[in-house]
């Protein structure tokens, strides 16, 4: 017997888009495979390494620990989506500017994490920083600059407001 | 890896979900916020044909702070649990082990009660649960029942839920007056589940002297075994209670197991040294309320 397909509707990036998934689909699938937005990198699928981390009405999740029929007619951002225009997020440009990246891998999953870390704390502490990362791995920068960018990003934030 | 093939569920409402769970009996999962579940069936060690997804059932994110303890619905997520102030001032444990469970992003998502029926000996959320002396609330297709901690918890991973049963709230009873409560562990990396870990409650009586001692340990047996050791400490102020004495016989009791995190040997040592920090913690907090 064929597998059921589920009709979903997914607002992504604010753009209204439809797929017909099995129940089984992970929406780090979905938004891959289904959606052609690669952005998302899928590293464990454990829900441990948090590069396929977006965000689901503006609260990071992982998406590889979410069906994609669970969010059918919810909200997604991704890190496509993080740029207005052709112009960079803060936090995007806080990455490049501190070197937060080498081979990039793990960054979609980072930026989502700290874009919304920074709309609910605009200045955290060292601390709270720590904290806000501690669920992202990255094996290339040694997380230093990862750090310094997060820091940079208020910075850039507190600026532009 | 992919998750194998299954039944999607949907449910709208509480009786259609009772309806579903019952005819699927043993080849239904119910799936909340899939941070254990998913997990599992990402690497196949899950197959259930049928999965009945709560997350579109009205009425079950509450988390209700009353005089007997806060009562938390299936669908209250970790992270809503952990910021609610009157459920930290009605019961502190709470906020002190959410805290403590994986990290920031998956608490988005993980359900308090989720937590408690995948009773994984590793998590925090089950030993608060059996040191406060909580309960369960469980129902199926015509009917509903309380289930105490001490009999809920089965197994490594096992649950009193039985197939059919949806968990729709759990109760975790508050803080009495002049007591306090602490968690301590360790855990390899930040947000991993804990080598070790010790949640403690003390209490005192109107003297200021200590008259309830009780700890719940975290991978240190198949089930959050509680251990009261009122009279290991004395019946003295906190200042001149024996909490070494105390700790040494939480250790004494503590059965946990080698794996490749830690040797059996080294969890029992921890176990020894938390109880003792998460009882003197516990003990200045009830001096403070
Ligand atoms: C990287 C990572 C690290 C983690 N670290 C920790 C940690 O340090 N400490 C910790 O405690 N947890 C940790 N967790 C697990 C997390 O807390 C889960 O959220 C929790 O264990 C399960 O809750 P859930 O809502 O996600 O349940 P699900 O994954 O949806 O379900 C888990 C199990 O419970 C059953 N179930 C769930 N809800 C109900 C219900 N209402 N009625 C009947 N059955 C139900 C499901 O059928 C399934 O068998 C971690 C998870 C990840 C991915
Ligand atoms: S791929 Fe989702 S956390 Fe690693
Ligand atoms: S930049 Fe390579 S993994 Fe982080």
């Amino acid at each position: 017997m064929p597998e059921q397909a589920h009709e979903i509707t997914l607002v992504v990036n604010g753009t209204v888009r439809r797929a017909e998934v099995p129940g089984r689909r992970l929406l780090s699938d979905c938004l891959r495979h289904d959606l052609g937005l690669t952005g998302t990198h899928v590293g464990c699928e454990h829900g441990v390494c948090g590069c396929c981390t977006v965000l689901l009405d503006g609260e990071p999740v992982r998406s590889c620990l979410t069906f994609a029929v669970t969010v059918d007619g919810r909200e997604i951002t991704t890190v496509e989506g993080l740029a207005d225009g052709d112009r960079m997020s803060p936090v995007q440009r806080a990455f490049a500017e501190c070197h937060g990246l080498q081979c990039g891998f793990c960054t979609p999953g980072f930026l989502c994490t700290v874009t919304a870390l920074l709309r609910e704390n605009p200045a955290p502490t060292e601390e709270e920083v720590l904290e806000g990362v501690s669920g992202n791995l990255c094996r290339c920068t040694g997380y230093q600059n990862i750090l310094k960018a997060v820091h940079r990003a208020a910075e850039i934030m507190a600026e532009e407001s | 890896m992919k998750p194998p093939p299954f039944d999607y569920h949907a449910p709208r409402s509480l009786g259609e979900a009772l309806d579903v769970l019952a005819e699927a009996g043993e080849e239904g999962k119910v799936l909340a916020g899939g941070q254990s579940l998913i997990p599992l069936l990402n690497m196949r060690l899950a197959a259930p044909a049928h999965l009945v997804d709560i997350n579109r059932l009205p009425g079950l994110a509450a988390v209700e702070a009353a005089p007997d303890g806060v009562r938390i619905g299936a669908l209250a997520r970790h992270a809503q649990v952990e910021r609610s102030e009157p459920a930290a001032v009605a019961q502190p444990l709470l906020r002190q082990a959410l805290r403590l469970v994986a990290h920031p992003v998956i608490r988005n998502r993980g359900t308090v009660v989720g937590s408690l029926v995948h009773a994984d000996p590793a998590a925090e959320l089950p030993a608060v649960l059996a040191l406060l002396g909580g309960s369960v609330r469980l129902a199926r297709r015509g009917g509903t029942r309380d289930v105490p901690a001490g009999e809920f918890f089965t197994g490594p991973l096992e649950s009193a839920a039985a197939p059919g049963e949806l968990a729709v709230s759990a109760l975790f009873p508050a803080l009495p007056p002049r007591s306090g409560t602490a968690f301590r562990e360790v855990a390899r990396r930040h947000g991993d589940y804990a080598l070790a870990g010790v949640a403690a409650l003390v209490g005192l009586d109107e003297d200021l002297r200590v008259t309830t001692a009780r700890v719940a340990c975290v991978s240190a047996g198949p089930v959050p075994a509680v251990a009261d050791v009122a009279g290991a400490c004395g019946h003295r102020p906190p200042a001149s209670a024996d909490w070494a004495g105390a700790a040494e016989a939480v250790r004494a009791r503590a059965e946990p197991e080698d794996d490749i995190h830690a040797t059996a040997a080294y969890r029992r040592h921890l176990i020894g040294v938390l109880a003792e920090r998460a009882l003197r913690d516990a003990a200045r907090e009830a001096l403070n309320a």
